[in-house]
């Protein structure tokens, strides 16, 4: 490991001037559990890791009526020990619940799983699926990035040399609605995903029928995707097996997997067909109540 | 040692009670951090990527790899270790449940499953078998099978 | 003339289970292992390593990496002794010194990916790694072949130029291939061709890794005096000795080894690593250099146990009797010679009287890392083949395979498939064992819908070895006892020493003090391996405490001035034979000692033959989800002979811990071999070792047939549960799914695979 200077700023704009000056060797980081694994392995060579916990903003975790804000530092147990989150985002909890053991937990959050950008990054394909937003600070300001648009390849992002992930909003979900998120993995934890399906689904007042749905895939591409045609296929369908299973063959379709020592292509398609059956009678379950 | 070395931090920190002062070179990890400087080898190294638990320690109440953490982030932190889970008055429930169950065999995987499962006990007394195996997924154990651990966590439960 | 015992039942400490007596220091942190060595002026080593599986070195340049501040020395193979091929017996497999030395360190060209071409030494971790990759060296990439199949080709690269094979007693040159050795006993093609059921299939394996959790590790002093000071994690401070002095071309006097704590072995903290490294780095900086191994180093060049190809073909009469059998096998070695098909051909028809048999072994080199023993070294692929081969059999013929093993299992008398004749053994109590247990009584239970159980038996068997082991006793004043012994201990061998002496004296298990010698403070012990440990130690041990009760009867006959032959000893009290209410107690003699001829010590050794033979039969429920492929283990059972149980927890913990290893193996390990030779998966995250979710409890029913080639009627324990559990599982997910599979690991893609 490349030797680097630790820098625990307290502010967005101190971050920033940090990032700046180093460039491509400073990242920030946040729980550290992927960052610090690169660095030991010489992935990346870094002179400056600028830790963000010191950051009120980026700690900051609040469920309002307009929706969730998860601050880009926020570990995934604040995230799955909130009850108001647990209450109305539960796709967010079923993905920050499952990225690593307990030990990972108290220290990964939600932003560093998707600025780490994994294909497989269980946190992403549920913040694709709430519709969430990406707020991105650098020193012109402020933008936000819908999550979907968020990741452009294994590892790489829309963020720019200087730029800080500040947090990711997530719109409040309307009544009649519910997500889910699971992945397939070879044991029962500690795991990387083979297939990961998230679904959010809006219901009609009766719940007999779809009235919207967005499903996203990790690990079936070379980032968590989300399959568009697929859960808009479901819009103004019953709810039923038919139509749950046409959906699910349209999300095989929408993978594009490779083939390496996690799965095979053949293997992750079935996967995403039977995770997005799965998820989304689960997502129709929850939206009912 | 080397040209270019960055500065090393100035860190104040609560282990196992007791308050340490400490210079951590940036790029060095709570677990060299406790190992080396500090002298409490009872953590122990195992995969140096946060897949095997061996390295378990608590910050602030909450089980960490200490592999995954900076010494430089621990600053105005409580650490608790295996080292400080004994009392003078003695061995915490957990470690005398592992000695009476038979719970470890060569032993390199005990200290951070003692200190993953205090994390648990602390706050839940009574878990069921599926909740401490769920707790205890972080923690690679290779020569027992994990039953007598998990019987040995289930005695010390209230 | 090899002594024989009756066995007892009326133990007072023997089958107790007290508290271990380095219990307190591991659950507090205070154990010492060998990552946790300090010495006054320590300095880290490491090494570097190629990134490729096949290549000649052009060149190397250290320069950039002698000049970094904090670095005190650099070696490249031109540093290392040039060690004479010599074969050396290590307990459990042999070493040549030759080849070990090239596995530490490469000379002209690497073998394996990972393999080492250069190690420094620097003022710190960081700092020598930093300097690692300041060394540049130049390559030239060759052809690799990472399986037996490709390496035996007409056309395969060839590692090692100089390698002269032995086909079957002939010299063979310019091959990949070590060895072909074969047993043969009967008439095996009179016997297929009258058989009335045949079977012949073809299973392969890929290579899995020991997995122990604490990294390989040294530190090492060669000091002004030339001795070599090694502090080290290992299965057999002698063992290491000789490796170490065999490598670095000095005596075995020079050499003094201290084994630590050890974190986990398996056999793979047999061979030594980076102790000779650690040597000549210390030589070179004159200071004590320590290294602890890389995750990724430990997966990618050290330990594994042989990937497989074999073939078996099995044949039987109407009634259901096993009358001929071939086996066909191809071990992977690694970079250099030494798979383990000699106890393949031990291991594989051991539970089945067979009179007609042929098996025909291979020792194949490929560019992966050089294999080291693990847990029954080549009987769990032999177990696999065998044990799939048996119940597809009875399958065909339409026979119950539980009858079926009963009815062929094999007894005192049988011959094994290498030729040698069974004593005392419990295959045929381990069965019968399992026809009564609760496990085998109780229904499968219906799966959820989408899923389906099936359930699956199958034996494993290991042959467990004796050899050297040493023992020293010393009496304490207050009535305890202090022992020295030789034998590392890696799942609380130490209380089962302790045991011994204290049954013998009849004092308490806490009344004996047990601590594991270094190489200059006990005579020779052979490696903790082979499951010999609580035998032949235990054996040392308990020779140890008679030799004392005869030093103590002296003792006893000047305080009463009376003959020694009239001293009796009978749980923990001397007494006089002339007059029966004449007595003393052990702990009241040790109190007298200094006024009786002072100082009693007392020591034992024994060199022995064989641990007793070991048999074990596993029940194994499965749950497959038919959608994704994924299995679930529901229920297990391990069912073994034990012979007699020192510590009963701690061998309940060795069927535990073996079947999971076997579970694991069965599953998802494996090493992912990319197309350029290299592991894909070298870390704990996808190489899928079993956690703690991933079981259920695993139940055990220990079969006590006392071995009468031990006092107390020990059998070695620990290597067989690894066994039985691949062939268990494959039988078992044959049962749930209908389709039976050839290849590990059974994972869910191959599962999902099988269901289309």
């Amino acid at each position: 490991m490349h030797p680097f200077a630790y820098v625990a700023p307290g502010t967005v704009d101190e971050a920033i001037a940090v990032l700046n000056e180093h460039g491509d060797r400073a990242r920030p980081m946040a729980g550290g559990t992927d960052l610090l694994v690169k660095a030991r392995a010489n992935v990346w060579e870094l002179d400056a890791v600028v830790d963000i916990k010191n950051i009120p903003e980026l700690m900051n975790l609040s469920v309002g009526s307009d929706g969730l804000s998860i601050g880009a530092g926020v570990p995934c147990y604040e995230v799955y020990e909130n009850s108001e989150i647990v209450a109305d985002y539960p796709g967010i909890v079923d993905g920050a619940s499952i990225i690593g053991g307990i030990q990972i937990q108290s220290r990964a959050g939600l932003g560093g799983n998707l600025c780490n950008a994994a294909p497989s990054g269980d946190g992403i394909c549920p913040l694709i699926v709430y519709s969430a937003v990406a707020r991105i600070a650098s020193s012109s300001g402020i933008r936000e990035v819908p999550v979907e648009d968020f990741c452009t390849g294994p590892s790489q992002t829309v963020l720019e040399t200087g730029d800080l992930l500040v947090s990711i909003e997530v719109p409040k979900p309307a009544a009649n609605s519910g997500a889910a998120y699971t992945r397939f993995i070879p044991r029962n934890e500690m795991d990387i995903a083979v297939a990961g399906v998230g679904v959010f689904v809006q219901l009609d007042s009766s719940g007999q029928n779809f009235e919207s749905a967005r499903i996203a895939l990790a690990s079936v591409g070379p980032t968590p995707i989300l399959a568009a045609t697929t859960g808009n296929s479901l819009a103004g369908k019953p709810v039923n097996d038919e139509s749950i299973a046409a959906a699910a063959s349209l999300a095989r379709d929408a993978a594009t997997p490779i083939t390496d020592m996690r799965g095979t292509i053949e293997q992750r398609k079935q996967l995403v067909e039977v995770l997005t059956g799965r998820m989304i009678k689960q997502a129709v379950e929850r939206a009912r109540g | 040692m080397t040209t270019n070395t960055p500065s090393k931090v100035h860190v104040t920190t609560t282990i196992n009670g007791q308050q340490h002062e400490l210079l951590v070179p940036g790029y060095m990890s709570l677990l060299d951090t406790l190992r080396e400087l500090i002298g409490l080898t009872g953590t122990k190294e195992g995969c140096l990527d946060g897949n095997c638990g061996a390295c378990t320690v608590s910050i602030d109440g909450r089980i960490v790899d200490s592999c995954l953490v900076l010494g430089a982030e621990v600053d105005g932190k409580e650490v608790s270790t295996i080292e400080g889970m004994a009392t003078p008055e003695g061995l915490h429930p957990l470690q005398q449940a592992f000695l009476e169950e038979a719970a470890l065999q060569c032993g390199i995987c005990t200290p951070g499953f003692l200190v993953a499962a205090k994390g648990l006990l602390d706050n839940e007394p009574s878990p069921s078998e599926g909740r401490i195996r769920h707790w205890l997924a972080g923690n690679l154990c290779r020569c027992t099978g994990y039953d007598k651990i998990v019987r040995a966590v289930q005695k010390a439960s209230s | 003339m090899v002594a024989t015992f009756e066995p007892k039942t009326d133990y007072k400490v023997v089958g107790t289970r007290p508290i271990r007596h380095d219990g307190y220091d591991k659950v507090t942190g205070r154990a010492i292992y060998g990552g946790d060595m300090k010495l006054p002026g320590l300095i880290w080593g490491v090494c570097v390593r190629s990134p490729h599986a096949h290549a000649n070195i052009k060149s190397i340049d250290t320069t950039a990496a002698e000049a970094m501040d904090g670095v005190f020395a650099v070696i490249t193979g031109a540093d290392m002794p040039k060690a004479p091929s010599k074969l050396v017996d290590l307990g459990e497999g042999n070493i040549n010194f030759k080849w070990a030395s090239n596995k530490l360190m490469a000379d002209d060209k690497v073998l394996y990916r990972g393999h080492p071409v250069a190690a420094i030494a620097a003022v710190d971790r960081y700092t020598a790694e930093e300097a690692a990759r300041k060394v540049t060296v130049e390559y030239e990439v060759l052809p690799s072949v990472t399986n037996v199949v490709d390496a035996l080709k007409e056309d395969a690269p060839i590692l090692l130029e100089d390698l002269v094979g032995d086909d079957l007693g002939e010299d063979v040159t310019n091959t990949n291939m070590a060895a072909h050795v074969r047993h043969e006993f009967g008439d095996v093609e009179g016997a297929f061709a009258s058989a009335a059921h045949t079977i012949e299939r073809e299973y392969n394996m890929q290579m899995v890794h020991q997995g122990y959790i604490e990294p390989q590790n040294a530190t090492a002093m060669w000091d002004e005096e030339d001795r070599i000071k090694v502090w080290t994690s290992t299965q057999g401070a002698f063992p290491a000795r000789t490796q170490i002095a065999g490598i670095l071309q000095v005596d075995v006097s020079r050499v003094k080894v201290t084994p630590l704590e050890i974190g986990g072995g398996f056999g793979g903290k047999i061979p030594v690593y980076f102790e000779p490294l650690a040597a000549i780095l210390s030589k070179k900086s004159q200071r004590p250099v320590k290294m602890v191994m890389e995750r990724s180093a430990v997966f990618e060049t050290t330990g594994p146990t042989p990937g497989a190809r074999m073939i078996i073909k099995l044949g039987a009469d109407a009634n259901g009797k096993l009358t001929a059998a071939t086996a066909d096998i191809w071990f992977e070695a690694g970079a250099n010679p030494g798979a383990f098909i000699g106890p393949a051909a031990m291991c594989v028809y051991a539970p089945y009287e067979i009179a007609n048999t042929r098996i025909d072994g291979w020792d194949v080199l490929v560019n992966k890392p050089k294999v080291a023993p693990y847990r029954a070294p080549g009987s769990p692929q032999v177990a696999f083949a065998m044990e799939s081969a048996i119940d597809e059999l009875c399958e065909n013929a339409g026979w119950d395979s539980l009858q079926f093993r009963i009815d062929n299992a094999s007894k005192e008398g049988t011959r094994r498939g290498d030729g040698v004749l069974f004593s005392k053994i419990g295959m045929q109590e381990v069965l019968e064992a399992v026809k009564t247990s609760d496990h085998w009584n109780s229904p499968l239970g219906d799966a959820p819908a989408g899923k389906a159980r099936g359930r699956g038996i199958a034996n494993g068997y290991w042959f467990n070895i004796g050899l050297k082991s040493s023992a020293n006793l010393a009496v304490n004043s207050d009535g305890t006892v202090q022992l020295t012994e030789g034998s590392t201990d890696i799942g609380g061998s130490r209380t089962a020493m302790a045991m011994h002496v204290a049954e013998v004296l009849g004092i308490g298990a806490h009344d004996v003090r047990p601590t594991v010698g270094d190489t200059e403070s006990i005579g020779y012990t052979d490696v903790t391996g082979g499951s010999r440990t609580t035998y032949a130690t235990g054996y040392a041990c308990w020779l140890a405490a008679n030799n004392l009760v005869d030093v103590l009867k002296e003792r006893v006959a000047i305080l009463w001035d009376i003959n020694s032959d009239d001293v009796d000893f009978n749980d923990g009290v001397f007494s006089s034979k002339a007059e029966a209410e004449k007595t003393i107690g052990f702990k009241e003699l040790a109190g007298k000692l200094d006024d009786l001829g002072g100082p009693a010590n007392s020591t034992g050794s024994v060199d022995l033959e064989s641990a007793g033979d070991g048999f074990g039969t596993h029940i194994a429920d499965v749950e497959i989800d038919l959608a994704t492929g994924k299995t679930d283990i529901v229920r297990y059972t391990v069912v073994q002979d034990v012979g007699t149980a020192i510590h009963p927890a701690y061998v309940e913990g060795q069927l535990q811990g073996g079947a999971v290893q076997g579970i694991g193996w069965a599953l998802n390990e494996e090493y992912f071999m990319l197309d350029d030779g290299r592991m894909a998966n070298s870390s704990f995250l996808d190489y899928r070792m079993p956690t703690t979710l991933d079981l259920p409890l695993i139940d055990t029913v220990m079969v006590e047939v006392p071995n009468p080639l031990h006092p107390y009627g020990v059998r070695g324990v620990g290597e067989t549960p690894i066994c039985p559990p691949i062939p268990a599982i494959a039988n078992a997910i044959k049962e749930a799914i209908g389709t039976r599979l050839y290849e590990t690991p059974m994972n869910a893609g191959s599962i999902l695979k099988a269901l289309k």
